[in-house]
Parts: structure tokens; C-alpha cells; sequence
């Protein structure tokens, strides 16, 4: 298995092409030796009788055709795994950087990961709360969800992501009952978390934003990190969300950990896949993107759930930055045909001065429905959220309609929404970094702005609940 | 068998070598680890497969074996409440046999289960005649279902002998002589290739609809039984909400639900409601009218393009059986995302955005298979197969291949809108854009069937709300005070419309089912609220507030929760609009 071929005869970009191999098969590991010892690593993307394709994961610099020696290693990329990971840094690759000790594996486990059978899942409906208001009562985080932030270059999408790693926690069914959150309560009782991090292509400031925050908050030692920034190969980058989902696979299914694995960015890692594709002169798809770019991204996105009979579970939280904050662009387009929702960040709010400038309209939690109510959070959640993202997006028509014709033309009513759509933003949406609101700290936000628009508008209220919550 | 071994492979696409006697659309079995693939092309002596599962360590120089056959569905009783993967294996059994929740690859696990006893009563007796489609004798397949085992569309001669009783799906349980003397065993288990449509007699014209519950979607764009329909939409916009619904609610008697291409949690959902909610029309758990087919996002690309197909020939048997089925494949881009991927990796030569040229016969070939049809067989019975598709257009842009492709083919548009969801409007369905081209055939129904005035009032809904666009444009510039009484009426009852009658909580049991006669009370009232407020408007120096803040709109607002069973409250309220707005009247 581990005969070494110099049969190298063409190189082009990352990809390599090896001449008269035998058993090769196909996405195979495979490890390039150059003429100074140095060692690579690769797969093979195409393998004929007698030929294969290979793409290393770093760079070909420095690969010749004579002299470099090319191994197959007879199994596809493999990961070592163990609960010890907790607490380290990887690179890209999956190589400790961080001058630990070595880690002693407990499994080896293929990175590709096999799809979850449908039938073996058990349905997301446990609320999470991160504290955030706009988050809690209008796009609902759910455990075993994949929701992704939609930003764009400049916007405070890593302190979200922050945020939310540090403040995220399942409520216990006693409060729930209390209807008052515990403030001090730690992530919860029994349950065991943790935080995987992939860094696919930032840059190093970024990197280091998120490690100095973990080592802050003392989540780093339940936290793996793996980090590709930007000065790192870039082909390297197709491995390391896999490996980052390879860990928090062992942990949630096997560890019985609720893993939160958050994927940054996602537009670096497509532009990796697009590159091999060039390379391959492939039929492109929209933007030179490859036509398989929504297959591939699922196999990253739908690593995410619970699994029936096992405790634990894994929520992802990706981040993009949109090219020109342009939501049809493939990138954006594709992961939300994918993921369950979408946290999307707006740059007109940002400079406003709203943190976080998460705009309701674009924004959305497809798993909601069934995290939101009684026995979740509260009876009257699920209502609130239509009615005060309908009324805002009234609001917002309606500023715009008063930009043309002057406030003083507005109907009673439609100034009310005017009036209520600003308190929104700065009472509902913004909120501190720091602050962590509970989800009925929220709600009375919600019912204490409802209180400008005259009773009949709220339609999507039960009136029950009017009586009950919102007294006038 | 002739010895074939693969010479390449490149993801799901692998070509072999040694091939000379393999057919088109052959199956063959991939490796050591007989892995399901089907022959797409063939040049001499080597052919190129699809694999419909995952090829990651397998290389050149292994086995291919052929097995002789195409790629076919098994269709007998057992159906029902299944979940299939695209090329029907039970996801169940897969986990079964895998001992894992994740899908191994080289599983092979029986389509129907071959041991379990059905109670078969022929309806036939020895001596008959009998053609292709006849029906020998039916079993009771679920409490919803009846399902009639029929004669294989193929065969036909006489009768020879035949068995009730308790039989499992592999028994013989009839004999028939053929003309030309030979005898051949008839089991209820039958096979058909999924690429080729099942024969009919004859089609029609659809001219019955299928009531989906949904008010949108029934009032304002109706579908025929046997007609063809697209949702396309960007994503959020509710296509998988809206397809769901349509599962749960509509009068189809059997269901096929395909997951394409799709979320993962989606088809557990479908999973976990399903034995749970109700038909409406019978009270029995829906699952037991229904057969899912889930090929994710993250399953082997080349199944998902089986999975459309797998689909609607288990639809179009269920169809022959004289049964309304409805199909829903979510989402047909996917479909064509695959043939996509697959053509590229022949090197073929892309038409329009990388999609093969043969986009559009395909699409056009699938919906197609959708009808009212007259079954074959002697007996007369009717069967209907509707189909609708979601589309999932990149960016929304309805001007996409897929979305032109489908529309071409399909006669009715239910066109999702980003902006209606961004309102929390739901179901997004824009009232502007979307069409039914199967309105007119369907007049006559809801005229005997359901009321007079359903097909006029349908008529003035629509004009208000498209007047309601003309009118919000001359607000945007100069506001509502520049608009006639008569003018601010039409905005305001357009609003009702779209508030009180459109705008539908797909979540909420009492609000997701509204029947047609119900739809028509509603639509009425609003409409009467219109009638009988324009003389009062028009009045000289009127204060257009009073209208808006009269205390019955607010009984218009809940009119949809008005329990089926009681529709005779629509009798009181109109009574009450009509004192409250003449009570305006000076």
C-alpha cells in the first residue's frame, strides 16, 4: 500500500497528476515527500486505470516533477479523535499548534462523516437562549440547528457569534415554569458543553479575537479550535470545516457533549472550492462557482442535528460575509436553501449605531415553531414574534412613505407605527454586548412597545394574552 | 457474465470497461462493495454509470456486475406509511441493518417486506377474461386505503385459478393462461421501470379541483385533480411550509411526498408529525394515506435524480388503482441540480447555465405524468395524479432555466414572494403574479358544488386587489387623503382581503383547514362589507374613520376561526354588518 510512485507529471495550481499508479482509489489520502524530506498531504479527485488526479492541501510550491516522491496511504483524510481535544488549537490540517502534549486517540474517524439517516433523527424543538432579544423572540435558536449570520465585510458578526457562544444556554424546566430566568445559572446542570471553532481563511486579528474571548470567558478549555487564517494554504481549507465537524461528531454522538460548532467564513472556504474547480476546468455554475457547490456545502450544513437515543447534539452557527452585502450571490443564496434559517446583519442599522444590527425582515429561524410557547419559553411567544415583526415592517413602510410626503400627512395609525418602529429598534433590537436578557426580560420589551399602537391593530396577538401580558 | 472492471472514477461517476453487452438504464452493482449504480451512456466496449452511493475508496480495476434489469420500483401492498431513500430502500431498515444512524454505503435491504401475511379477497373468479390493470382482489393495505391488486399492465389472457386469502407478497395468487397457452404466476408483487410512464386508456380534462384547505390557493388559484402545479420561490418564502400543508390537507386520497435534495430535519418532521395529525377528511392518522421518499441534500447526488422518478411510478400505481393521488416533490431544482452535476461530469455540452439541453424534455417528460385518467383494464375507473413541484430559483430570479422550464409545462404559478414572508404575510403566495390556467374548467364545480357566487366573487377579489396596487402608487406620491371615498373603500376592503381572508397560519390547527364553503362565507362577507359601505362613503363630507373603526370589522378579523361545523355564524354576521353600516347612513 505505501509504494512510492515519481511518477509526477504535471502540476497545475494545487492539483498534481500521477502517471502509472496501480490501486489507487478514489478520494484517497495521499502524502507528497519533496526532495528535502518535507511532507504533504493530498487526495486524489480522479483515479483511472494507470493515472490520478490529486489535490494537495497546501500549497504546490516547491513540488517538482522529478525528485518528489507521492505515497497513497490507502484510506480517505482521517482525523484522530479523543474527549482531550477539548482545551487545544489545531491548524487547518489538523496538526496541534498550540505546544500541547500529544494526543492520545481514542478513534480515527474518516472527515467526509456519513449523512444521518432521516428515520434516525429526532426533531429540534429545545429553545435555546442566547440572551439576545432579537434572536430569542423573532429567529429562535434551536438546539440541533444550523443557522447562519449573514454579514458582510465590516460588520460585528464575529462579536454576534461571540456573544452567542458565551451566552447560550437551555433553560431548566423549573424556570420555564417560573417564568423567570435564573441570571446567575451557569450553562446548565448535568449537561456537558462544548464550542468547536473552525477559522477557514480569517485573518489573524480575527483569529485572535476568538481565542483571546474563549481564554477570557474560561470556555477555552471546553472549546477545540481549528484555525486556517489567511496566510494559510489555501486548499487547506476544503478539510478544515470537515474537521471541525469530524470532533464535534465524536463529541455530541459519542461524549454525549451539546457541541456548538461555529464555521467562519464560509465565503473563504467556497472561494477554495472554486479555485480547485478552475484548476480542474470544470463546467462552472453561477459566478465560476462548481455546479456541485450546493452538494458540497450540504455535506458541511446538514452535519448538524440530534440523533434519536443519543444525548448529545450539534448546533451550527456558520458565518458568510455576503460579497457587496448581496444576499442572491451564490454563496448566501445556496447556504440558505440549505440551512434552517438565517441571522442576517444589516449594514444601514450598523451605522445607525444599533448593536446588533440584526434586521427582523431577512431574518429567520425555519425551527421555531415548535421551541416557541408553553412548556418552551412562553404561551404568548409565538404570537408576539408575528405581531412585532409585522408592525415593524409597517413601520418601516410607512418611515418611508413619511420621507415623500411629511410626517404630518400620516394617518393616526400610521404614525403610531412610525413612532413604535423607532422604539423597536432602539428598545427591542439593540441591547449590549454584554447585557444577556432572558426571554421574558424580552417579551415584556415586546408588550410594553405594543402599548403604541391602538388594540385593534394586534391581530396576530391572541386577545387572552393582551389581557394577560399586555394590560392597558 | 462477462468480466467488467472499472477504469475511472470520478465522484458519482464511474466508467467501466468489458461493458459491450450492457444496455441503457441497465442496473449494475459498483466494486466489492456492490455498490447501486445504472447505466447512463455507453461508447463500444466501455460504459459510464452513476453511482447512487457514495464512491469515496473505491478505484479502478474492481468488478462491475450487471444484473440485466432496469432501474424499477416494487410495487405492492406494503407502500403506505414508507419512507424510501431515492432508489426505494426503507430508511428503517437501513438503520437497521447498518446498526448506526448514519447511512453506510452497499446496504441492501428488500423494498417490501417479504414476510408479513396480507388478507388478500379476489374480486375475480377462474374463467374471467382478463386485460392488463383488471382488478384480481384488493387487501386492506391501512384504514385509509384499500389496495386493489391488479393484473401487471403488460399481461392478459384468461383467468386460470386464483387464491384468497393470507398471502405474503411473493406468493402466487392467481394463474393466468396468455393466448399464446402459456401459463404465468401472478403475485401481488409487480415491478415497473421508473423511467417509463405507466400506460393509461385514455386522459382527460381535469375539471374537478383538489381542495387543499389553503384559501390562497383555492379561492384565488385553484388545481385541478390530474393537473400540474410550480411553487417557485427563494428561500424563507415558505415553499416546504406551503407543500406540507398540501400533504396534510388536501382531498387526494394517497400522497407521495418527495424530500429532494433537501434538509434532513424537514423529512424527520414530515416523520414525526404525520402519524399524529389527522386527515381532515377522515379522522385517520394522515400517514396511513401517505409514502415518503427522503433523498437529503447530503445523500449521493446521482439518487436524488432517481428519487423524482421512484416517485411518481409508485403515484401513477396507486393512480391505476382508481385512486386521486396527489405527488409533491420538494424541490425539483435539486433534480435538475443533478442532472446538472452528472452532465458536467460527462462532459457534455452545457446549454443554459451549465444545465444539460435536455432540461427541458426531461421536466416537460416528468410532469407530464400527471393526469385524469381513464385506468386500463375493463372496468371503468378513474384516476387522477397531480403533481406539484417546488422550484428553488438562485436569488429568487424567477428568469432561471428551471423556473422557465417548469412554468412551460405546468398550468398553474403559485409564485412565492420574499417580501410577503419579510411581512410575516403567510402563505407568501403573490396574489399578482401567481395564475391558474385551470379556473374556467373548474367553474362549473364550484358553481353546482359549492355556491353560485363562488367563481363572481373570485372575479372582484382579484380586481380589488389589483386596483389596490394602482391606487398604493398614487398614495406613495401624493397619500390617502388625494383618493375618492370610493377609492379609500377599495384600499381598505383590499386590505381585509389580504388580512382577514389570504393571510392563513399554516401552524395553527384551527386556522390551517378551511373548506371551500367556508372559504366562500368568508370572502362573501368581506365583499358585503364593500356593498353595503360604498352608498354610506359616498356621502357628502363623510368621515371615512368610522368605517375604518367600526366594531364588526374586528368580527370580519376572526371570521376564519368560525368552526366548520357551525357556519351558520356567517348568517349572524352579515346580519351585524349590515345594521352597523346602515347605522352609518345619515
Amino acid at each position: 500500500m505505501t509504494t512510492a510512485y515519481k511518477t509526477i507529471t504535471d502540476v497545475t495550481g494545487p492539483l498534481l497528476i500521477v502517471e502509472q499508479v496501480a490501486d489507487v482509489t478514489y478520494d484517497e489520502l495521499c502524502e507528497i515527500e519533496m526532495a528535502d524530506g518535507t511532507r504533504r498531504l493530498g487526495k486524489v479527485l480522479e483515479a483511472r486505470t494507470g493515472r490520478a488526479v490529486v489535490q494537495l492541501f497546501e500549497s504546490t510550491q516547491g513540488v517538482a516533477t522529478e525528485g518528489t516522491k507521492i505515497r497513497f496511504l490507502g484510506h480517505a483524510f482521517q482525523l484522530d479523535v479523543a474527549e482531550d481535544m477539548l482545551g487545544r488549537i489545531f491548524s487547518g490540517s489538523g496538526k496541534s499548534i498550540d505546544g500541547g502534549d500529544a494526543l492520545l486517540p481514542e478513534k480515527r474517524l474518516d472527515i467526509n462523516g456519513e449523512p444521518i439517516n432521516p428515520s434516525s433523527r429526532e426533531y429540534p424543538d429545545d429553545f435555546i437562549q442566547t440572551g439576545i432579544s432579537t434572536i430569542d423572540v423573532l429567529n429562535t435558536l434551536v438546539r440541533g440547528q444550523k443557522l447562519p449570520i449573514f454579514s458582510g465585510a465590516g460588520l460585528p458578526h464575529n462579536r454576534l457569534a461571540a456573544q452567542i457562544a458565551r451566552q447560550a444556554r437551555v433553560l431548566t424546566p423549573r424556570e420555564v415554569e417560573m417564568q423567570s430566568a435564573d441570571a446567575q445559572a451557569e450553562e446548565g446542570g448535568d449537561d456537558k458543553f462544548a464550542v468547536v471553532f473552525g477559522a477557514m481563511g480569517v485573518t489573524f486579528e480575527e483569529a485572535q479575537f476568538f481565542k483571546q474571548e474563549f481564554e477570557r470567558t474560561g470556555a477555552l478549555s471546553r472549546a477545540v479550535l481549528f484555525l486556517n487564517t489567511a496566510a494559510d494554504p489555501v486548499v487547506e481549507r476544503i478539510a478544515t470545516p470537515r474537521l471541525a465537524l469530524t470532533t464535534a461528531e465524536y463529541l455530541a454522538y459519542e461524549k454525549g457533549f451539546h457541541v456548538t460548532v461555529i464555521l467562519t467564513d464560509m465565503t473563504n472556504y467556497c472561494e477554495a472550492l472554486r479555485e480547485v474547480s478552475a484548476a480542474r476546468k470544470e463546467v462552472p455554475g453561477r459566478r465560476g462557482y462548481p455546479g456541485y457547490l450546493y452538494t458540497d456545502l450540504a455535506t458541511i450544513y446538514e452535519r448538524a442535528g440530534r440523533i434519536r437515543g443519543r444525548s448529545g447534539s450539534i448546533t451550527q452557527i456558520p458565518i458568510l460575509t455576503m460579497p457587496e452585502d448581496d444576499v442572491t450571490h451564490p454563496i448566501p443564496d445556496l447556504t440558505g436553501y440549505i440551512t434552517e434559517g438565517q441571522i442576517r446583519l444589516d449594514r444601514g442599522m450598523h451605522q445607525k449605531g444599533i448593536y446588533p444590527p440584526v434586521i427582523p425582515m431577512g431574518s429567520l429561524s425555519r425551527l421555531k415553531g415548535k421551541a416557541q410557547g408553553e412548556g418552551k419559553t412562553r404561551e404568548d411567544h409565538s404570537g408576539m414574534d408575528a405581531q412585532l415583526t409585522a408592525a415593524y415592517a409597517r413601520g418601516v413602510e410607512v418611515r418611508e412613505l413619511a420621507v415623500i410626503l411629511g410626517e404630518s400627512s400620516l394617518s393616526e395609525t400610521d404614525k403610531a407605527y412610525l413612532a413604535f418602529a423607532s422604539r423597536f429598534e432602539k428598545e427591542f433590537i439593540a441591547q449590549d454586548e454584554y447585557k444577556n436578557r432572558s426571554i421574558f426580560e424580552s417579551l415584556s420589551i415586546g408588550w410594553n412597545l405594543l402599548q403604541e399602537l391602538p388594540v385593534t391593530e394586534l391581530k396576530r396577538v391572541k386577545p387572552a394574552h393582551i389581557e394577560k401580558y399586555g394590560k392597558r | 457474465m462477462s468480466t467488467a472492471s472499472i477504469t475511472k472514477v470520478a465522484g458519482p461517476l464511474v466508467v467501466a470497461s468489458g461493458m459491450s453487452e450492457a444496455k441503457m438504464f441497465e442496473v449494475v452493482r459498483v466494486s466489492k462493495e456492490r455498490l447501486v449504480g445504472e447505466v447512463i451512456e455507453l461508447h463500444g466496449d466501455s460504459a459510464s454509470i452513476q453511482v447512487y452511493e457514495e464512491t469515496s475508496s473505491i478505484g479502478p480495476g474492481e468488478p462491475v456486475e450487471r444484473t440485466g434489469t432496469t432501474l424499477s420500483v416494487e410495487l405492492a401492498p406494503g407502500l403506505l406509511t414508507s419512507i424510501y431513500d431515492g432508489i426505494q430502500r426503507p430508511l428503517e431498515l437501513i438503520e437497521q441493518k447498518a446498526k448506526s444512524p448514519f447511512i453506510s454505503r452497499g446496504i441492501e435491504v428488500p423494498a417490501l417486506n417479504r414476510t408479513k401475511k396480507w388478507d388478500f379477497k379476489s374480486t375475480a373468479k377462474a374463467g374471467d377474461k382478463v386485460t392488463g390493470g383488471d382488478v384480481l382482489g384488493t387487501v386492506q393495505e391501512t384504514t385509509l386505503i384499500e389496495h386493489r391488486v391488479m393484473v401487471p399492465p403488460t399481461l392478459s389472457g384468461t383467468l386460470k385459478s386464483i387464491k384468497s386469502g393470507s398471502h405474503t407478497i411473493e406468493d402466487v395468487i392467481a394463474q393466468i393462461e396468455t393466448t399464446d397457452g402459456k401459463t404465468v404466476d401472478v403475485q401481488m408483487l409487480q415491478r415497473w421501470p421508473i423511467r417509463i410512464a405507466r400506460p393509461v386508456k385514455q386522459k382527460g380534462i381535469p375539471s374537478e379541483p383538489l381542495a387543499t384547505g389553503t384559501r390562497i390557493l383555492d379561492t384565488l388559484f385553484p388545481i385541478a385533480k390530474g393537473g400540474a402545479g410550480a411553487i417557485p420561490g427563494p428561500f424563507g418564502a415558505g415553499k416546504t411550509v406551503t407543500q406540507q400543508s398540501l400533504a396534510k390537507y388536501c382531498n387526494a386520497q394517497v400522497i407521495v411526498y418527495i424530500g429532494c435534495g433537501e434538509r434532513g430535519n424537514e423529512m424527520t418532521e414530515v416523520l414525526s408529525e404525520f402519524p399524529h395529525l389527522e386527515d381532515p377528511n377522515t379522522g385517520e392518522p394522515l400517514m396511513k394515506r401517505t409514502i415518503l421518499i427522503a433523498n437529503t441534500s447530503n445523500m449521493p447526488v446521482a439518487a436524488r435524480e432517481a428519487s423524482v422518478y421512484t416517485g411518481i411510478t409508485i403515484a401513477e400505481y396507486y393512480r391505476d388503482m382508481g385512486y386521486d393521488v396527489a405527488l409533491m416533490a420538494d424541490s425539483t431544482s435539486r433534480w435538475a441540480e443533478a442532472m446538472r452535476e452528472m452532465s458536467g461530469r460527462l462532459e457534455e455540452m452545457p446549454g443554459e447555465e451549465g444545465y444539460p439541453a435536455y432540461l427541458g424534455s426531461r421536466t416537460a417528460g416528468f410532469y407530464e405524468r400527471a393526469g385524469v385518467v381513464q385506468c386500463i383494464g375493463s372496468n371503468e375507473r378513474r384516476g387522477s395524479l397531480t403533481v406539484i413541484g417546488a422550484v428553488s430559483p438562485p436569488g429568487g430570479d424567477f428568469s432561471e432555466p428551471v423556473t422557465q422550464n417548469t412554468l412551460r409545462v405546468t398550468k398553474v404559478f403559485w409564485a412565492l414572494d420574499a417580501r410577503l414572508a419579510y411581512k410575516r404575510h403567510f402563505p407568501a403566495i403573490n396574489w399578482l403574479q401567481s395564475y391558474s390556467l385551470y379556473a374556467e374548467n373548474l367553474n362549473d364545480f364550484f358553481s353546482k358544488e359549492v355556491a353560485t357566487g363562488f367563481n363572481a366573487n373570485r372575479d372582484r377579489a382579484q380586481v380589488i386587489l389589483q386596483e389596490e396596487s394602482k391606487l398604493e402608487e398614487i398614495v406613495r406620491l401624493v397619500g390617502t387623503d388625494a383618493l375618492s371615498p370610493k377609492e379609500q373603500l377599495t384600499l381598505e376592503v383590499a386590505r381585509m382581503i389580504r388580512e382577514d381572508f389570504l393571510f392563513q397560519n399554516a401552524f395553527d390547527r384551527a386556522d390551517a383547514f378551511t373548506s371551500l364553503l367556508k372559504q366562500y362565507r368568508i370572502l362573501k362577507a368581506i365583499l358585503m362589507f364593500m356593498d353595503k359601505a360604498l352608498p354610506v362613503v359616498q356621502q357628502e363630507d363623510f368621515d371615512m374613520q368610522k368605517i375604518r373603526s367600526l366594531q364588526v370589522k374586528e368580527r370580519i378579523v376572526h371570521a376564519h376561526l368560525i368552526p366548520e361545523d357551525s357556519l351558520s355564524q356567517f348568517d349572524a354576521l352579515e346580519a351585524e354588518i349590515e345594521s352597523q353600516i346602515s347605522a352609518l347612513l345619515l
